[in-house]
């Protein structure tokens, strides 16, 4: 098998574009493996979450090429694109839950568009809730629940299927310290179960906090240098590798 | 901190099609408060008056054309009331030993004399004014114009003054007339039907950009447009059902109202304009094929729109 067969994500010379303006993203070219865990950084306006679009395959690149899973995702019919997705995990910086439906709808609302069925829906739920700490506020909808307590339950839905490849952009940015670090265990848990983890954030105190971790940094749309992307040398057949031309 | 059992579990994963209440709950619904269920109501309430209006037509016409398929009329136009008398005698006799001919009938003086009344007044048939004889004539087969003009030659040398009229040639006109009001019917039927399927099309495009932050999450989070599209069908068609049943309702009242007006008139034609069972099977239809078509249109539109996005 292949590097790029064995990777879960590779990337080769991507660029994005929105509409005739000029790219956000430029000649980004890396590999993800799987069960590892990363962190991409960067100054805002850097093309984090533009990135992190592209991971999640709510943005299809200007240029180049993308691998997911094995599978050539920017050719692939837009009708298969849902098994894709559901793979992946995504805490969205603004949490985009569904308003009118409780948190513990929010949250269930994953495995209820995987087809799980609904009595098996409950229990793992209810865990969930009560992981991220909030099984007392399960029937609350979004608008009652404070910024950090949203971004608990955007987390809990974003890892509650298990996804193979979990997306996060800014997860901790609105919950304190002990949240904060609350929630990075639930990533390295889950990163401990297989799952690949790109976590996306500007707070440097967060990246001491996994010392397992892999950076990727970006600059003005581009990976911060060919080849030292990676603060820590990737392990043997892990990692990310790559870089920008 | 380490993932406990239960995380595991939560972890799982299966395969049975995302629906039922708990999907459609994703769209948020002010059923019977929103427009859309009345709108269908004034709709299907419209179509069943409509539908209704063009069977009962259909039916009228139907009954009409029924008895007076076989019917003629055999008027003796002789102005010198003792030969017409003669000639009536004759044609009577040629249609006694006629096979062709099932039943007839010589229309009497006091049955003619109360049909002129309007017209003459008092005692017609005994003033200088000559008034026909009337033989009312049923043929074992169709009174077409073939039939008509052989029973016409039978009778040229016994009643040269005998005329033959087909009795459904009377009400031709009339048949012309409920014909363009049935087609004018079905016309109402359909733009009404493009009408709701406009409405419904309008209202999906409105609940889609109402509810486009709830369509993305769903698509990100691994919905197909088929399991989206569901969601907007199961929401559209409970109001396209509430509202068609209503409409049925309002429709239902409606045709009796005008049937008691009709029924006023004592018209043994509009009598016949009742409707048959398979009538009332059509109106009870309206409303399921107002789901229908809301469902389907509902469908159309919000997959169209779907596949603008990646």
């Amino acid at each position: 098998m292949s590097d790029s067969d064995s990777a879960i994500v590779s990337f080769d010379n991507v660029g994005l574009r929105y509409g005739t303006d000029s790219e956000v993203l430029r000649d980004i070219s890396f590999t993800l493996y799987p069960g590892s865990f990363y962190f991409l950084t960067g100054a805002s306006g850097a093309g984090k979450t533009s990135l992190l679009k592209l991971l999640y395959l709510a943005q299809r690149p200007s240029r180049g090429a993308i691998r997911m899973f094995g599978t050539d995702v920017i050719t692939l019919p837009r009708g298969r694109l849902p098994e894709f997705r559901r793979r992946l995990g995504v805490v969205f910086q603004d949490f985009r839950l569904v308003p009118h439906l409780s948190a513990f709808d929010n949250v269930a609302l994953p495995l209820r568009v995987s087809g799980v069925d609904e009595a098996d829906v409950a229990k793992p739920v209810a865990d969930m809730l009560d992981w991220v700490g909030l099984s007392h506020r399960h029937e609350a909808r979004p608008a009652t629940l404070s910024g950090g307590e949203q971004q608990r339950v955007a987390i809990a839905r974003a890892v509650i299927g298990r996804p193979d490849l979990l997306v996060a952009d800014e997860p901790t940015g609105n919950v304190d310290p002990e949240m904060a670090l609350k929630l990075l265990r639930l990533f390295e848990a889950l990163n401990r179960l297989g799952t690949t983890v790109v976590v996306a954030t500007h707070d440097v105190h967060l990246l001491k906090k996994v010392p397992e971790s892999l950076i990727m940094r970006l600059d003005k749309g581009r990976l911060a240098d060919p080849t030292g992307v990676l603060r820590y040398p990737p392990r043997a057949g892990r990692g990310a590798e790559g870089g920008g031309a | 901190m380490s993932a406990r059992p239960g995380l595991n579990r939560a972890l799982r994963r299966g395969f049975a099609p995302f629906g039922g209440e708990r999907a459609a709950r994703l769209v948020p619904h002010a059923r019977l408060a929103g427009p859309m269920p009345w709108v269908i109501a004034i709709m299907v309430a419209l179509t069943v008056i409509a539908a209704a209006g063009g069977l009962a037509l259909q039916n009228m016409a139907d009954n009409a054309r029924a008895e007076l398929a076989g019917g003629a009329t055999v008027q003796v136009l002789e102005a010198l009331e003792q030969e017409r008398e003669r000639q009536a005698e004759a044609v009577e006799q040629v249609l006694s030993a006629d096979p062709d001919v099932a039943t007839y009938r010589r229309v009497p003086e006091a049955e003619l004399e109360a049909l002129l009344e309007p017209w003459l007044g008092v005692g017609a048939t005994d003033s200088a004014v000559p008034v026909p004889a009337l033989i009312d004539v049923r043929l074992r087969g169709v009174a077409d114009l073939a039939a008509v003009e052989r029973l016409q030659a039978r009778l040229a040398e016994a009643a040269p003054g005998a005329r033959v009229d087909a009795q459904s040639s009377w009400l031709g006109p009339v048949f012309g007339v409920i014909a363009a009001l049935q087609w004018l019917a079905i016309a109402l039927v359909a733009l009404l039907a493009l009408t709701s399927a406009t409405a419904v099309w309008l209202a999906a495009r409105s609940a889609l950009g109402s509810n486009r932050n709830t369509i993305e999450i769903i698509h990100l989070l691994g919905g197909t447009d088929g399991q989206i599209a569901r969601i907007f069908q199961r929401s559209i068609a409970q109001d396209a059902l509430l509202g068609g049943i209503a409409g049925l309702a309002i429709g239902l009242a409606g045709m009796v109202v005008l049937a008691r007006q009709f029924r006023q008139l004592g018209s043994g034609m509009v009598a016949g304009g009742g409707l048959a069972p398979v009538d009332w099977i059509v109106l009870g239809a309206i409303p399921l094929a107002g789901v229908v078509i809301a469902t389907i249109t509902a469908r159309v539109t919000v997959l169209a729109a779907l596949r603008k996005m990646l």
